[in-house]
C-alpha cells in the first residue's frame, strides 16, 4: 500500500513496475475486484471524458447562467482557420479544457477529475497528449490509473477540495495528476512522473478560488485551459530531464499549508478575487437579484 | 483514514456542475423519494445555506427533482428534470428557508401522498457527491446511502434486534454499522448498514416479524 509518492516509487521499483500499474493492483486488492473489471470500468470514465471533451468543439454550449459559453468551439475554429501563436497542440488542448468545462457548467455529463469544478483538464491532456504520441485506447486508460494514483496522495495528504485549499487544491491537484499521467504515456520513469507533478503544483501555488456569482463557470473555465497547459508543459520540463528540487511529497504538504491560510474570501465563497470585483457582484446581483 | 479508491478520485460520473450541488443533491433526492414511498403527487424542498441562496445558478433545484423523479447523478435527464416532473402531474415547490444548525448544503423534503399522508426526509449534501440522511419524520438519525441499508421502525421489545439479525445471517450478510433510537412514544428506528445487496425474500421476513411497524429498503444509489 502507498500514501505517499516515495511509496510510490519505492514499490514501482521493486516490483520493477509503472505507476499505473502499482495503482491498478492496489485498487483490486483493496476491492477484491479483478484487475479487467476495474480496468473496463475506468475505460467507461474515459469515454465520457471524451465525450464531453468533444462537445464543445461542435457547437457553441452555453452555461446555465449565461454567464460562459461557445469558448470552446471559439479555440477550435481559431486552429482550423488561423496560424496560432502557442501551436496546434497547446490549443487543442485548451479547446478540449475548455470544452468540458461548459459540458459541466450546462448540466452536461462529465467525470469530476478530482472535482466538477477542474474536470476538463485531465481528459485535456490525456486526449491531447494520446494523439501527440499516436497511443491507444488501452494507453490512455492506463493513463488514468497514474492519474489516479497522484490524485489518492494529495487526497489522503492533503485536499483537493477548492472550499478547503482554494482553485490549487482543484486545478493544481488535476494538472498535477494529469502532468504524471502523460510522463508515463511518453515512456518517462515514475520518478520523473512525479517530478512533473510536482512541477505543475509550484506553477500554480498559492492559486484562489474565487468564482464569479459563487457559480462553477468563471474564472474555472480559464483556469481548466490553462491548468491543461500546465500540465503539458510540466509533463516536457520533466521529460528533458529537469527534476523538482522540493519532492512531491513536500510540495503536497506546502499546497496543503497555503491552501490552509488562505482567507476564508479566497476559498470558493465568492467573496474575494475576481468574484469581488464590481462587474464580478454586477454578474452576481444580475443572476440571482437583490 | 482510508486511501480512496481510484473512483472516488476520478469520479462521480455526474451531471454537472458541481459534486455537491448536483450529484449530491441528486442522490439526496433519490433517497429520500425511496423513504417516502413513490405514490406522492407533491414535494416541497425547504432549501437551507448555500442550496438556499444558490439552488438556481446550480441547477439543484432541477438535481433535487431528478432525484425524487428516481433519476441517478449521471441521468442525462436531469437538467430537464423539472419538466419531466409537470408532465408526471408532480408539484414541486422550493422554499429558502432557515433550518438552523445545519450543514450547508440541507434540504428538507415534504412528500405529499395520495393516501392524504405526509412524510418528511432531512438530508446534506456533504461534498464529492456524498450525502447524509439526518432526519427522517422528525426522528434524527444518520446514514450515507452508500450501503444497503435498512430503516426498521417497530414497537420497541426484547429480541427484536435478535429477531431481524437472524434473517440478516440467514442470508450470510454481515452488518456494516447499525444505530437505534427510541422516541418517546416507544417506537424504535433500526437503521441498519449492510455489507451486500438486500434481497426481497429477507426483507419480507424483517416485514413480519411480531410488533414491526415499517420497513424500508435503499439500495445504493
Amino acid at each position: 500500500m502507498y500514501t505517499k509518492g516515495s511509496d510510490l516509487i519505492k514499490i514501482a521499483k521493486e516490483k520493477n513496475k509503472r505507476i499505473c500499474d502499482v495503482v491498478l493492483d492496489y485498487e483490486s486488492e483493496r476491492t477484491g475486484k479483478s484487475k479487467k473489471e476495474i480496468f473496463e470500468q475506468m475505460r467507461s470514465v474515459l469515454k465520457v471524458m471524451i465525450d464531453s471533451a468533444n462537445r464543445g468543439l461542435e457547437k457553441e454550449v452555453i452555461s446555465i447562467s449565461g454567464l460562459i459559453g461557445g469558448n470552446a468551439k471559439k479555440v477550435e475554429d481559431y486552429v482550423k482557420n488561423k496560424k496560432t501563436i502557442s501551436g496546434n497542440i497547446i490549443n487543442k488542448a485548451m479547446a478540449r479544457a475548455l470544452s468540458v468545462s461548459e459540458v459541466n457548467a450546462s448540466m452536461g455529463k462529465i467525470v469530476a477529475a478530482p472535482t466538477a469544478g477542474s474536470a476538463g483538464i485531465l481528459p485535456a491532456v490525456i486526449i491531447t497528449a494520446a494523439e501527440v504520441l499516436n497511443k491507444n485506447e488501452d494507453e490512455m486508460v492506463e493513463a488514468l490509473f497514474t492519474a489516479s494514483g497522484i490524485g489518492q496522495i494529495i487526497a489522503k495528504n492533503a485536499t483537493v477540495s477548492g472550499a478547503e485549499g482554494g482553485c490549487q487544491a482543484e486545478c493544481g491537484s488535476a494538472a498535477a495528476m494529469a502532468a504524471a499521467a502523460v510522463v508515463e504515456m511518453a515512456g518517462g520513469t515514475p520518478e520523473q512522473a512525479l517530478h512533473a507533478a510536482a512541477i505543475a503544483i509550484q506553477n500554480i501555488l498559492g492559486l484562489v478560488c474565487d468564482p464569479v456569482a459563487g457559480l462553477v463557470e468563471a474564472p474555472c473555465y480559464l483556469r481548466n485551459s490553462s491548468g491543461a497547459v500546465n500540465a503539458l508543459t510540466s509533463a516536457d520540463l520533466a521529460l528533458a530531464g529537469i527534476k523538482s528540487i522540493i519532492p512531491f511529497d513536500e510540495v503536497v504538504d506546502a499546497m496543503y499549508k497555503v491552501g490552509k491560510s488562505l482567507p476564508f474570501e479566497l476559498r470558493e465563497t465568492a467573496l474575494g478575487g475576481i468574484a469581488a470585483t464590481p462587474t464580478g457582484q454586477k454578474f452576481m446581483k444580475e443572476i440571482f437579484g437583490e | 483514514m482510508k486511501l480512496y479508491g481510484v473512483f472516488d478520485i476520478l469520479g462521480p460520473v455526474m451531471i454537472g456542475p458541481s459534486s455537491s450541488h448536483t450529484a449530491g443533491a441528486a442522490r439526496l433526492g433519490k433517497v429520500a423519494s425511496k423513504i417516502a414511498g413513490d405514490d406522492f403527487y407533491k414535494v416541497e424542498f425547504y432549501l437551507h445555506g448555500s442550496f438556499a441562496k444558490t439552488y438556481k445558478g446550480h441547477g439543484t433545484d432541477r438535481a433535487l427533482v431528478a432525484g425524487v423523479l428516481g433519476m441517478d447523478p449521471d441521468d442525462e435527464r436531469l437538467r430537464n428534470s423539472l419538466e419531466i416532473a409537470k408532465e408526471k402531474g408532480i408539484e414541486v415547490i422550493f422554499i429558502p428557508t432557515d433550518l438552523g444548525d445545519q450543514h450547508p448544503n440541507t434540504v428538507k423534503f415534504v412528500f405529499y401522498k395520495k393516501d392524504g399522508k405526509n412524510v418528511e426526509v432531512m438530508g446534506s449534501s456533504i461534498g464529492g457527491g456524498n450525502i447524509l440522511i439526518t432526519e427522517i419524520e422528525g426522528e434524527k438519525v444518520e446514514f450515507t446511502g452508500e450501503y444497503p441499508t435498512i430503516i426498521a421502525k417497530y414497537n420497541d421489545r426484547k429480541g427484536m434486534l435478535a429477531d431481524i439479525s437472524k434473517f440478516i445471517l440467514e442470508k450470510d450478510i454481515n452488518i456494516a454499522n447499525m444505530k437505534v433510537t427510541r422516541n418517546l412514544q416507544m417506537i424504535t428506528t433500526a437503521i441498519i448498514e449492510l455489507d451486500a445487496k438486500v434481497d426481497d425474500e429477507m426483507v419480507e421476513k424483517i416485514r413480519n416479524i411480531k410488533d414491526m411497524l415499517n420497513v424500508i429498503v435503499i439500495n445504493p444509489v
